[in-house]
C-alpha cells in the first residue's frame, strides 16, 4: 500500500500528512535540543573535567569526533609530500541481489601493512577447512560456481563479524564524492526540468504492539500462546482449547505505517563493455574499474537517482541486469562493436528515454573490432550523439598491441565525430599496463569534463 | 550509549548469583551499556575500547563500516571487553529471556578473562583507564608534533603483531629481584676483565671497595659507586649500552628499536619512545584474546547453555532459545565455528574426566568395548574443565584433546577444495576423517604471526638487520616495502630484512612443485630493493 505523498508535488496535502509532517518536525526538534543542551554550562554541568587543566571532557558522541573524509584525504595527501605511501584507497562493496538491483557502495578503505604470513602460497596442495556430518571420504559435499553467476554471491550477513584479516582490497564509502571533490571532476548540468531528488513512500513494514493499522495475525497468535504458557494455562503435554485462552492487552501485534525513502531517476547511464576473448587481465580490469568509478561519480552527482543499464558484447550484444554480472562476465568470443551501440540506441528509442533523462554512454574496449571499416558503428553513433549528453569511449590497449591506433580508434577518428561534437563524444586511450588509479582518474576527467 | 535500566540490571545480578553458584568466579562489579548499531560501528576499529587512542586510520575504518552497514545491516547481540570493571555492550531491543542467555554468555567470558593465565598481565589494571591516560599522552604529543606523532603510531603498529607476547607472559612471575644487578654484573664480569683488561687481583680489590660503599650507603651504594666509575671511565656508559643491546637475552623488535634506535636516542626525539611503548603495550593487551578464541567462546557457550537450560526463567521460551542457541553452536557442514568446536571440546573433556579416561590406566586399554564401557565415576569432570579454562590456550586445547574419538563422535572431517575446470565449479569434498589430519587443519588455521627477530651481530647504528625465521609460509610480499619504509624512519638508517620466498615451479602453466629461496630486502632512503641470495 503506497500513498501519494510526494510533498513537492502540486497535489493538495492530506490531513494525515500534515500531522505526520508535524510529528517529524517535533522529533527533529527534540534531537536538536538534546545535541546542544550538553554544551551549555550550568550549575551541575561543569565538573573537574571541564575546569581542571589536563582533564578532557568525556566525549558524548564518537561520531562527532570523526574527522571528515576530506580531512582524512588531506592528511593522506600530506603523506605523499612527507615521502610515505598513501594509505587511503578507493574500495568498492558489491552486494549482488536478484534482479537488476545489485548495490554497489564505494568507500574509502585503508590497509595496515604489517608482516603477515601469506597463506596463498604454501606447499600444501590445497586450501582446507573443517566440516561435519555424514559422508564418505572423497565424497563431494558442495559445489560453487567458479565465477559467480547472476544473482549469486555472498549472502546476507557477510558484513557481520567478518574477519577481513588484512584483506588487500577491502572497501569503503562514497567514491563519487571523493572523485568530485578531490579529483576535481566537473559537476553536471541539470537537464532543465526541475525534479524532486527524493520522495517518501509509506508502507506497512514496522511492527508495533498494542495499536496500529493492520493486525498481524500470526505474530499475535504467537504472543497469545506465549502469554498463556507463562500463565500456565497451556500444558505442553496436552492439547488445549483455543477458545479458553486469555488474551493480554499487549498481545496484539500490528503493522504500522512507516516512512521509506524512495528515489526518482534523473539520468540513464549505459555502460557498455567488450567482453570478448581478448578482454582479459589488465584491459578488462582497467575498463571495469573505470566504469565503476564513473558509476559512483554519477551516483553522487545525481544523489543515487541514476538508472543504469549494462550491455556486454562480443560479436553480439547482450544486456545484463546488474553491475555485478557486468563486472564479472567473460566469454571467449570474437569482437564486433557496432551491435552494442545499436542495442543502446534501440533501448533509448523503444523506451523513449531521451525525452526525460540525461543519457550517458560509457564504452570500454581493448580497441579490437572485426568490422574493419566500422560502417555500422558510425551509423549507430551518428544517431546516438544527438540523443546523449555524453558518450565516453575508453580504449585500454593490450600490451601486445603496439603503439599504433587500434581499429576502434581508427574508426572513431575517421568518423570525424570527435571534432564535430566535442561536447558529446570523447575518447581516451591508454596502455592498460600503465593504468594505475591516477591514470584512470585522468581518463575519467577527459571523458566527462565540460571543456 | 547509556547504562541498562534497573529492571535489566536486576536480571544481570540474578544471573551473577547463579553463575557463581555454578563455580564461575569474577569481580563483583560489572557495567552494561546499551549502544546503538552506529556506536558499535564506531567502536569496532578501536576494538570496542571507547578510550583507545585516536588514530586517523580508525576514522577511515569507521567510514568503511558505515558503508558496509548500508549493504549488510546487522544486529550484534553483545560484546564484552576485558576491563575493570568488565564492560559489555548490548542492543536495547533484546527481550528479557534473551538477555538472560546473553548475560550468562557474557559472565562466562568475564570469568575467562579474569581466570585464564593468558590474561594474567591484564589483571592488575583497568585497561579502559590505562588507555585513556595513553590517549591523553598521545594527544599531547600530537599537539606538539602534529602528524609526526601519527607516523610514529603507524610505524610502531606496523610491527605490533610480532611483539613477543609469550616472552612477556613467561617473565611475568619471574623473580627478577633475585638476579644480580645487571650493571654490577657487567662491570665486574665483563667491563673490568675484557674492556679494561684488569687482573683478578684488581677486580677483587674493586669488589672490596664496592662492599665498603655498600656498608656505608646501603641502598644507594650502586648509585655512589657508579658515579665514581663514570668519572674514572667515561666510556662505561656507552659500553654498557652496547653490551645490553648485544647480550641481553631477548627483545621483541619493537622494543629493540625503542631502546637502541640511533634516531630516537636524540634528545629531540625522546618523546617518540613513549608512543612506541603505548602501541607495544596496547598490542600486548589484545594479544591473548586472539589466542584463546576457541577456548573462550567454547567456555561461554558451554555456560550459557548449561545455566540457561536449568534456569526456570526459560519457561515459555524453550523453542526460541533452541533456535538461537543452534545458530550459535551448531557445527558447520563446511567451515569452522569456534563456538561449536570449543563447546564440544569442553563437553568431551568433561566426559572423559568424569569417567577417569584421562589416565594411563585408560590409555593402555586397547579393546574397543572395554574402552567404551570404562567408567571410574571420578566426579572430576567440572574440576578438569575449570582447569582448562585456567591454563589452556587454543593451541594447547586442540593439541591435547582432539583425537579420533572426538572426531568420530561429532562426525568431523577435513574439507578439501578443488577446481573442476570442465564444469567450471569449485568442489568441496570430504578429504579426511582422520583425527591427525583434522587436528593439523585446526592448528594450521590458528592465528600465528611470523617469527621475526633482530640480528644483533649484523645490526649497527647505520643498519637495522631483521631476520624472518621461516616456518613454511612466506611473508605477504605486498606489505613488506611499506613496513620497511616505516622502520627505516624509526631506526633513522637503512633497514634490511632477510626472509624466504616460496617459488612455484611451472611447466606449461601447471604448478609442478615449490622451491624455497632466501631473499634480502633493503630499504634505504625510502627505496626498497630485493636481492635474491645466490645458491650455495
Amino acid at each position: 500500500m503506497k500513498s501519494n505523498s510526494d510533498l513537492n508535488n502540486e497535489q493538495p496535502i492530506t490531513h494525515e500528512e500534515i500531522i505526520r509532517k508535524e510529528l517529524e518536525i517535533i522529533s527533529e526538534m527534540k534531537k536538536h535540543v538534546h545535541d546542544t543542551g550538553e554544551l551549555l554550562p550550568g550549575l551541575y554541568t561543569v565538573s573537574d573535567s571541564d575546569m581542571l587543566p589536563g582533564y578532557y571532557p568525556p566525549r558524548p558522541d564518537f561520531g562527532l569526533m570523526l574527522r571528515s573524509l576530506e580531512d582524512l584525504l588531506d592528511y593522506d595527501k600530506q603523506r605523499e609530500q612527507d615521502g610515505f605511501p598513501r594509505r587511503i584507497r578507493l574500495g568498492k562493496l558489491v552486494k549482488p541481489t536478484r534482479g537488476n538491483k545489485s548495490k554497489v557502495i564505494v568507500v574509502p578503505t585503508s590497509s595496515e601493512p604489517k608482516f603477515y604470513h601469506d597463506d596463498s602460497t604454501t606447499d600444501d596442495d590445497e586450501e582446507q577447512t573443517g566440516g561435519s556430518g555424514e559422508g564418505e571420504e572423497g565424497e563431494v559435499i558442495g559445489r560453487k560456481q567458479a565465477q559467480p553467476q547472476e544473482g549469486e554471491g555472498e549472502g546476507q550477513g557477510a558484513g557481520q563479524g567478518e574477519g577481513g584479516d588484512h584483506d588487500v582490497s577491502s572497501e569503503a564509502f562514497d567514491l563519487g564524492k571523493i572523485l568530485t571533490e578531490r579529483f576535481h571532476l566537473p559537476n553536471l548540468q541539470n537537464k532543465g526540468k526541475k525534479r524532486a531528488f527524493s520522495k517518501y513512500t509509506y508502507d506497512l513494514t514496522d511492527k508495533n504492539r498494542g495499536f496500529g493499522q493492520l493486525l498481524d495475525k500470526k505474530s499475535t497468535l504467537k504472543k497469545i500462546i506465549e502469554t498463556n504458557i507463562l500463565l500456565g494455562r497451556i500444558n505442553p503435554k496436552e492439547p488445549f482449547d483455543p477458545t479458553r485462552l486469555i488474551i493480554g492487552p499487549k498481545d496484539h501485534v500490528y503493522r504500522i505505517l512507516s516512512k521509506e525513502k524512495d528515489f526518482e531517476t534523473q539520468a540513464v547511464v549505459f555502460f557498455i563493455r567488450d567482453y570478448s576473448g581478448s578482454m582479459q587481465g589488465k584491459p578488462a580490469e582497467s575498463v571495469s574499474t573505470l566504469h565503476l568509478f564513473i558509476y559512483s561519480w554519477l551516483m553522487y552527482q545525481y544523489q543515487n537517482n541514476v538508472m543504469t543499464r549494462f550491455i556486454l558484447h562480443d560479436t553480439a550484444a547482450k544486456e545484463v541486469p546488474d553491475f555485478y554480472t557486468y563486472y564479472q562476465s567473460q566469454v571467449a568470443g570474437g569482437t564486433r562493436v557496432a551491435p552494442s551501440f545499436q542495442m543502446a540506441l534501440d533501448i533509448i528509442k523503444k523506451e523513449n528515454l531521451a525525452s526525460d533523462y540525461n543519457i550517458y554512454i560509457f564504452y570500454g574496449t581493448d580497441g579490437d573490432d572485426w568490422d574493419n571499416d566500422g560502417k555500422e558503428l558510425k551509423e549507430a553513433l551518428g544517431e546516438l550523439i544527438p540523443l546523449c549528453n555524453r558518450i565516453g569511449i575508453t580504449v585500454a590497449k593490450n600490451a601486445w598491441g603496439g603503439s599504433s591506433d587500434t581499429t576502434v580508434e581508427k574508426n572513431i577518428n575517421d568518423s570525424g565525430f570527435l571534432q564535430k561534437y566535442p561536447k558529446n563524444i570523447r575518447m581516451d586511450s591508454f596502455k592498460s599496463e600503465e593504468a594505475g588509479e591516477e591514470r584512470i582518474i585522468e581518463s575519467i576527467k577527459k571523458l566527462v569534463s565540460e571543456t | 550509549m547509556y547504562l541498562i535500566d534497573q529492571h535489566t540490571k536486576k536480571i544481570m545480578e540474578e544471573c551473577k548469583e547463579r553463575a557463581r553458584a555454578a563455580g564461575l568466579s569474577f569481580d563483583k562489579e560489572t557495567l552494561e551499556y546499551i549502544v546503538t548499531n552506529k556506536d558499535l560501528l564506531e567502536l569496532s576499529p578501536k576494538v570496542m575500547i571507547p578510550t583507545l587512542y585516536d588514530y586517523w586510520l580508525y576514522d577511515v575504518e569507521v567510514l568503511k563500516e558505515y558503508g558496509k552497514y548500508k549493504l549488510y545491516p546487522s544486529n550484534p547481540y553483545e560484546t564484552v571487553i576485558n576491563s575493570r570493571p568488565a564492560i559489555s555492550f548490548y542492543n536495547d531491543n533484546n527481550p528479557d529471556w534473551l538477555n538472560i542467555m546473553i548475560f550468562y554468555h557474557v559472565l562466562a567470558h568475564i570469568d575467562f578473562f579474569q581466570n585464564n593465565r593468558l590474561f594474567e598481565h591484564t589483571w592488575n589494571d583497568d585497561f579502559v583507564g590505562v588507555a585513556l591516560a595513553d590517549k591523553r599522552e598521545i594527544e599531547g604529543y600530537r599537539r606538539e608534533h602534529g602528524r609526526w606523532a601519527d607516523y610514529i603510531i603507524e610505524f610502531s603498529r606496523s610491527i605490533d603483531n610480532i611483539t613477543g607476547y609469550f616472552h612477556s607472559l613467561a617473565g611475568l612471575n619471574y623473580p627478577y629481584h633475585l638476579e644480580p644487578d645487571e650493571k654490577l654484573n657487567y662491570y665486574f664480569n665483563t667491563f673490568m676483565p675484557d674492556v679494561l683488561g684488569k687482573s683478578d687481583s684488581d677486580i677483587s680489590k674493586e669488589i672490596d671497595r664496592y662492599n665498603r660503599i655498600l656498608a656505608v650507603s646501603g641502598d644507594h651504594a650502586a648509585e655512589v659507586f657508579f658515579a665514581e666509575v663514570r668519572q674514572k671511565y667515561p666510556e662505561f656508559t656507552a659500553e654498557l649500552e652496547k653490551y645490553e643491546r648485544d647480550e641481553s637475552p631477548w627483545h621483541d623488535v619493537l622494543l629493540f628499536i625503542r631502546d637502541h634506535s640511533p634516531f630516537m636516542r636524540k634528545p629531540e626525539n625522546q618523546w617518540m619512545k613513549s608512543i612506541v611503548t603505548i602501541v607495544h603495550n596496547t598490542a600486548q593487551y589484545f594479544a591473548p584474546q586472539i589466542r584463546s578464541k576457541i577456548a573462550n567462546e567454547g567456555w561461554a557457550s558451554y555456560w550459557h547453555d548449561n545455566l540457561f537450560r536449568t534456569d526456570d526463567r526459560i519457561k515459555g521460551f524453550e523453542s526460541d532459545y533452541a533456535r538461537i542457541n543452534a545458530g550459535v553452536t551448531s557445527l558447520n557442514r563446511i567451515g569452522l565455528n569456534p563456538y561449536a568446536i570449543g563447546l564440544r571440546l569442553y563437553e568431551y573433556v568433561e566426559d572423559l574426566a568424569e569417567k577417569g579416561k584421562l589416565s594411563w590406566q585408560f590409555e593402555k586399554i586397547l579393546n574397543r568395548e572395554k574402552r567404551d564401557s570404562f567408567n571410574l565415576k571420578t566426579g572430576k569432570g567440572k574440576e578438569t574443565i575449570f582447569g582448562i579454562r585456567q591454563n589452556f590456550s587454543d593451541f594447547m586445547f586442540i593439541n591435547t584433546f582432539v583425537d579420533q574419538d572426538f572426531v568420530d563422535l561429532h562426525n568431523l572431517f577435513v574439507v578439501g577444495k578443488r577446481m573442476d575446470e570442465q564444469k567450471g565449479v569449485v568442489e568441496y569434498y570430504i578429504k579426511s576423517r582422520k583425527a591427525e589430519d583434522y587436528k593439523k587443519m585446526l592448528l594450521d588455521s590458528l592465528y600465528h604471526p611470523p617469527h621475526i627477530t633482530v640480528s644483533k651481530e649484523l645490526t649497527t647504528d647505520k643498519r637495522l638487520y631483521l631476520v624472518h625465521h621461516f616456518e613454511g609460509k612466506q611473508l605477504y610480499q605486498g606489505y613488506i616495502p611499506d613496513v620497511l619504509v616505516g622502520l627505516e624512519y624509526l631506526w633513522g638508517a637503512e633497514v634490511k630484512l632477510q626472509t624466504t620466498e616460496i617459488v612455484a615451479q611451472k611447466e606449461n602453466n601447471e604448478v609442478t612443485g615449490y622451491t624455497y629461496r632466501d631473499v634480502l630486502y633493503s630499504c634505504k632512503n625510502k627505496k626498497v630493493t630485493k636481492a635474491i641470495a645466490k645458491d650455495e
